[in-house]
């Protein structure tokens, strides 16, 4: 190629970079091989403790269910993952399928008309829905639910502070750990261009004013759901949510100390030429075959530029696939007794844990899905040093998150969990002194 | 080689769907909540596996076929690094962990973040933007905090008309008004630039390599340009690819950049993700960076949300935890002899394959280039022909487009990024391929594709009559509207 180029060197391809700004290689060290890299990673990553040597009870959003095989290895074809967003559609008919039946299956999950195939993560994606909410409706506030994650509220404010959006804040029934419906309607006004809840909460509460809710709301309504919950509970869209967000790791994707993530964002019909992020619709070819496209791209960066309704460009369309799988492969009627058998274990759970002396859960007179609060006589952090002592990682100590409800704990429990973990954490639980 | 897809009738999973959704437990979900019908299908496991296999073999990835996507570097995503993230080590692992069960975790993403420090001349570094336009929206704020720190408000972020959607698009999003600066002789124009410059600027956004795959040469006269206004200037990482070991963002006094770990660093794109987008600083921007940072205290790692004049968070956690460990095993197999190989690499592609299509197309601006270039397919456009249809019939080939229409300054745009894990052989048939296509008939390219899955996708349907899920299009159907079958 050199001599085609009719250069000695490559360094002539180099030369137009001038002397001023040069370095002279990178000061990393030499590579190494294959193997040595493995055998280094390894080791690296070694000193994790995964669930099988250290079983936990974090949920907080993310959650280790256990992942059939099959959906790995449908992740793992190499067509799906080594290629790039899907613009050429003649030569993609499959990642496009694949997407648009991830976007159906959303839809079916939240009652929405449309979705897109993904955000980054549910806090981006709650980000990028109060940026939706201000665009159709105007107005410079957002309200939300204080039962939520600490980080997405961080994340809000860093997508809300471009427009100058307002973020007011809704305090949880002490009681119940619902909305405090009273302060919703205080803080609702002409200004509010959308609210937004969780459903199951951040406590793993379950909303149940949902009607009621809606009524309060003269704007844009935006519910953050856990999609697996979805399986059994009411699609947010009959109850009149116009965006539902939520995080789709939990179906199919494994934790991976917290990404790659899944944002789900879904709509109603008339919200769709608002929405950020890649969308795929179908259609035909020329010769009148169904095909499937990414669609209504003068909503996009790259064609709309900073009147595009998001900046995002990749996203996370792999963890959509596998997410598609998941479901396939558990199907219907697998996804809701999945759900229904983790409701169950923790209910169960938490009835065994407030059977213990020192413990009361859930704190809450409410129903909850797969996680539950535990609050405990001393502080959170001794109960947290002695389970790891036992070998056993705790839940999420709210302390410092919510610190007027005491020494508690925000505990979760899947399929992952055998009897066998349950039982050692009621176990050590009841042990400590 | 010439290319056949395959294609199968595949229906829609739904259209698998059978009825029945099961009654829940009496008692457990709150009546107000509880769901009676999931229309989700129920398929066997043997016949989902066939469904996705299916369309998998309806795809196109790096795998299958040469994928010059020019400004996306798509190039070979080593397989050893796929199984060290699917390891449970890195994989199932939890972001609340106690930091005592996660030192693999934190050390990795230290050693990562020193290897990106290092690589591209900056201070610090976050990991937690997820992809390139994560980045960008994350230096501009951390640009504005450091203007508002030092008691100034900015509102204007100038971007030349070369850059990328997502510049334009970020800035907005982070609240500014852009300023769009015209090029000169496919460079940055200087006077343009001071024109445009003033009090009110927060920062220049710049690739460079620009997107023409043109280095810019006045580099260090633009930097301190920027710096006499009191404005920032960025750099779009998206074209590092073309430059490690030969100079770097702090070397061209670049304040801030994001990285794209999916393209200079071989994760790979998943079909459009997820990727991940980590930004550099320059020291005077350090105090600003996302929270956590990730510290060591002798042999331990700790995550310290003690920064009292940090942005706040850009993502849930800490990023795209799985890329970093992608991204770190490729590093180490590279070394930093290898990653200067490779971007020399790298380079050469792009010209000799330049140096091959600039005899049959039109190479606007000068000849030399960097990791990739643009071609005009204008002059076919007496044939009555596109660049489009050139991509198009690409395709037939067994080639991935190049991406077309972009940068929008050249018209009927091609822009080719071979990328270093080519073979000359490979580039070859490629440019074998673009011969044989010019010569021709018009039709045979206004047709094309013809070896695909499909034919030629009316777009145009898709956006005029929107039918983005099962249940639009069975509303449609139910509606008795247009098409599709
Ligand atoms: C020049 C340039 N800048 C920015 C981006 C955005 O990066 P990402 O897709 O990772 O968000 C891209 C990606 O296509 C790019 O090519």
């Amino acid at each position: 190629m050199l001599d085609a180029l009719g250069i000695a060197s490559v360094d002539e391809l180099f030369k137009d970079i001038p002397e001023s700004v040069r370095i002279n290689g990178l000061t990393l060290p030499a590579g190494i091989s294959e193997a040595e890299v493995v055998a280094k990673v390894r080791k690296v990553l070694g000193a994790n403790k995964t669930p099988e040597k250290l079983p936990s009870f974090l949920g907080a959003g993310i959650y280790d269910h256990f992942i059939p095989a099959a959906v790995r290895a449908i992740q793992s074809r190499s067509e799906f993952y080594t290629s790039y967003t899907p613009y050429q559609p003649e030569i993609s008919q499959g990642v496009l399928q694949a997407l648009f039946e991830y976007q159906s299956m959303m839809c079916e999950l939240t009652g929405m008309d449309a979705a897109n195939t993904s955000m980054y993560d549910w806090a981006t994606a709650l980000g990028e829905a109060a940026l939706m909410a201000h665009r159709i409706h105007g107005g410079k506030e957002f309200v939300v639910g204080r039962a939520m994650g600490r980080e997405r509220l961080q994340v809000l404010r860093s997508y809300a502070s471009g427009v100058g959006l307002k973020i007011k804040m809704v305090e949880f029934d002490a009681n119940t750990g619902q909305l405090d419906l009273d302060m919703l309607k205080s803080q609702v006004g002409p200004d509010t261009c959308g609210v937004y809840f969780e459903n199951p909460n951040f406590f793993g509460v379950f909303e149940e004013k949902v009607d009621e809710i809606r009524s309060l709301v003269p704007s844009v309504l935006v519910v953050g759901a856990n999609p697996l919950s979805l399986a059994i509970t009411k699609p947010p869209g009959e109850y009149g949510a116009d965006i539902v967000i939520g995080e789709g790791q939990g179906l199919g994707n494994p934790p991976s100390y917290g990404g790659p993530l899944l944002g789900v964002f879904a709509v109603k019909k008339e919200h769709i030429r608002a929405m950020p992020g890649r969308i795929i619709g179908m259609t035909n070819d020329a010769k009148g075959k169904r095909a499937f496209c990414m669609t209504l791209q003068t909503r996009e960066q790259h064609i709309r530029r900073q009147k595009a309704t998001s900046n995002i460009c990749t996203n996370e369309a792999l963890v959509s696939i596998a997410s598609t799988a998941y479901i396939a492969v558990l199907g219907g009627r697998g996804l809701r007794k999945l759900a229904v058998e983790n409701m169950t274990a923790a209910r169960d759970l938490a009835r065994n844990i407030n059977h213990l002396r020192r413990f009361k859960a859930p704190m809450f007179k409410s129903a909850h899905f797969n996680e539950f609060t535990v609050r405990s006589k001393i502080p959170y952090s001794r109960v947290h040093r002695e389970l790891l002592r036992r070998g056993l990682h705790g839940g999420l100590s709210l302390e410092d998150r919510f610190p007027e409800l005491g020494h508690v704990a925000l505990f979760a429990t899947t399929d992952v969990h055998g009897e066998n973990e349950r039982e050692r954490i009621i176990k050590a639980l009841g042990a400590i002194e | 080689m010439k290319y056949r897809q395959a294609y199968f009738d595949e229906p829609l999973l739904f259209e698998k769907f059978d009825g029945e959704t099961e009654p829940l437990p009496e008692g457990l979900v709150p009546k107000a909540l509880e769901r009676k019908s999931l229309e989700l299908p129920n398929i066997p496991e043997n016949d989902v596996v066939r469904h996705f296999v299916r369309l998998s073999e309806m795809s196109f990835g790096i795998d299958t076929g040469f994928y010059p996507l020019g400004s996306c570097t798509m190039k070979y995503n080593p397989k050893f690094t796929e199984e060290l993230a699917a390891l449970p080590e890195a994989s199932r692992i939890h972001p609340c962990q106690d930091e005592s069960t996660v030192q693999g975790a934190l050390r990795l993403m230290y050693e990562l973040q020193q290897m990106l420090r290092s690589i591209a001349g900056m201070d610090a570094v976050t990991l937690q933007p997820a992809a390139g336009a994560a980045g960008e929206f994350t230096g501009l704020l951390l640009a504005k905090a450091y203007h508002e720190d030092r008691g100034e408000q900015r509102t204007q972020v100038i971007v030349p008309d070369t850059a990328h959607g997502t510049n334009f698009a970020s800035a907005a999003m982070a609240g500014y008004e852009v300023v769009e600066i015209p090029s000169k002789e496919g460079l940055v124009d200087l006077d343009a630039l001071k024109t445009a410059l003033n009090s009110k600027t927060l920062a220049f956004m710049l690739t460079n390599p620009n997107t023409l795959g043109i280095f810019e040469p006045e580099i260090l006269e633009i930097a301190d340009t920027v710096h006499d206004s009191g404005a920032l200037i960025y750099y779009d990482g998206a074209n590092l690819n073309a430059i490690m070991g030969k100079t770097s963002p702090g070397r061209m006094n670049f304040d801030i950049v994001h990285f794209n770990l999916h393209k200079t660093f071989a994760t790979p794109h998943g079909g459009g993700g997820p990727g991940a987008g980590p930004v550099g600083v320059k020291e005077p921007l350090e105090s600003y960076l996302p929270v956590p940072a990730i510290r060591q205290d002798g042999n331990e790692f700790k995550l310290d949300y003690d920064k009292p004049k940090t942005i706040g968070k850009v993502h849930s956690w800490y990023g795209n935890f799985g890329m970093f460990v992608r991204a770190y095993a490729y590093i180490l197999r590279m070394g930093g002899d290898g990653l200067t190989k490779a971007s020399e690499r790298a380079v050469l592609n792009a010209n000799y394959l330049r140096f091959r299509l600039q005899k049959v197309l039109d190479l606007p601006y000068q000849e030399l280039r960097k990791h990739e270039f643009v071609l005009s397919c204008a002059k076919l456009k007496e044939r009555g022909l596109r660049a489009a249809d050139v991509a198009k019939r690409l395709m037939d080939f067994g080639f991935h487009p190049p991406t077309v229409y972009f940068p929008h300054l050249v018209d009927e745009a091609l822009m080719i990024e071979p990328t270093e894990t080519e073979s000359k052989e490979t580039l070859d048939s490629f440019a074998d391929a673009i011969d044989e296509i010019l010569a021709e008939s018009p039709d045979v390219l206004k047709s094309a594709p013809h070896n695909t899955a499909v034919s030629r996708v009316d777009e145009v349907l898709a956006a005029r009559n929107p039918i983005l899920s099962w249940r639009m299009w069975q509303e449609q159907k139910k509606a008795g509207g247009e098409k599709p079958q």
